[in-house]
């Protein structure tokens, strides 16, 4: 059955998400943790919309627009605090 | 039809872990941010097609409204992603370069060049 291959994607793409903490944690620069952060961000979009597929639940894909939204808000706001602006 | 499905999926998921990889592997932050946001934009692109093409075909197999409503959603996010993620990425390069982290490896930097020349902000 196709829903298991999505359950498969699901894990493997939770699992990639956990594994971008090691970045987060270790980097060795500010825009290091941030680059980890944006890719932590855009996977946990990507793990929404496979699990609102998997749990059959339209809502949580309206979740994964307003994540994007505000991910990209707070990007742009790090960045911004590291070039010196803010 | 749900080979198509399942192909982008497969497509998606080995870009991504790709993203993961590139993360660990790359000597410093422009490097990291060039391998992994491309690459997990890309990836995230193809698991949420995956999702679009098996709610269509779903649809029009069951005739279920939900599914209709699942695909356009998923459209929209992937319209947002498709927005914000390159933007993010230009935004964090360039206060990388500006907060005085400098490439690794590189022998010419041609932003400072650049910078310098025009007599603007210090890099």
């Amino acid at each position: 059955m196709i829903i298991t291959y999505f359950a498969w994607a699901a894990a493997i793409t939770g699992f990639c998400a956990l594994a971008m903490v090691g970045r987060l944690v270790a980097g060795p620069t500010i825009p290091d943790r941030v680059v980890a952060l944006d890719s932590i961000n855009t996977m946990v979009i990507a793990l929404m919309i496979l699990l609102s597929l998997l749990y059959d639940s339209v809502v949580m894909v309206d979740v994964a627009i307003v994540y994007a939204a505000l991910s990209f808000v707070g990007t742009m706001f790090i960045a911004r605090h590291v070039e010196g602006g803010v | 039809m749900e080979k198509a499905a399942l192909i982008l999926l497969s497509i998606g998921v080995v870009f991504n872990f790709l993203g993961t990889v590139a993360l660990y592997r790359f000597p410093d932050v422009y490097t990291r941010l060039h391998g992994t946001t491309k690459c997990t934009t890309f990836g995230s692109i193809f698991t949420s097609a995956a999702v679009v093409v098996y709610a269509i075909q779903m649809y029009l197999r069951t005739g279920e409204g939900r599914f209709a409503t699942l695909s356009v959603h998923v459209v929209l996010v992937i319209l947002a992603l498709l927005i914000s993620n390159p933007t993010g990425a230009h935004a964090i390069a360039r206060a990388a370069h500006r907060s005085g982290v400098l490439p690794k490896h590189a022998v010419v930097d041609r932003l400072a060049e650049d910078h310098r020349k025009k007599g603007g902000v210090s890099v």
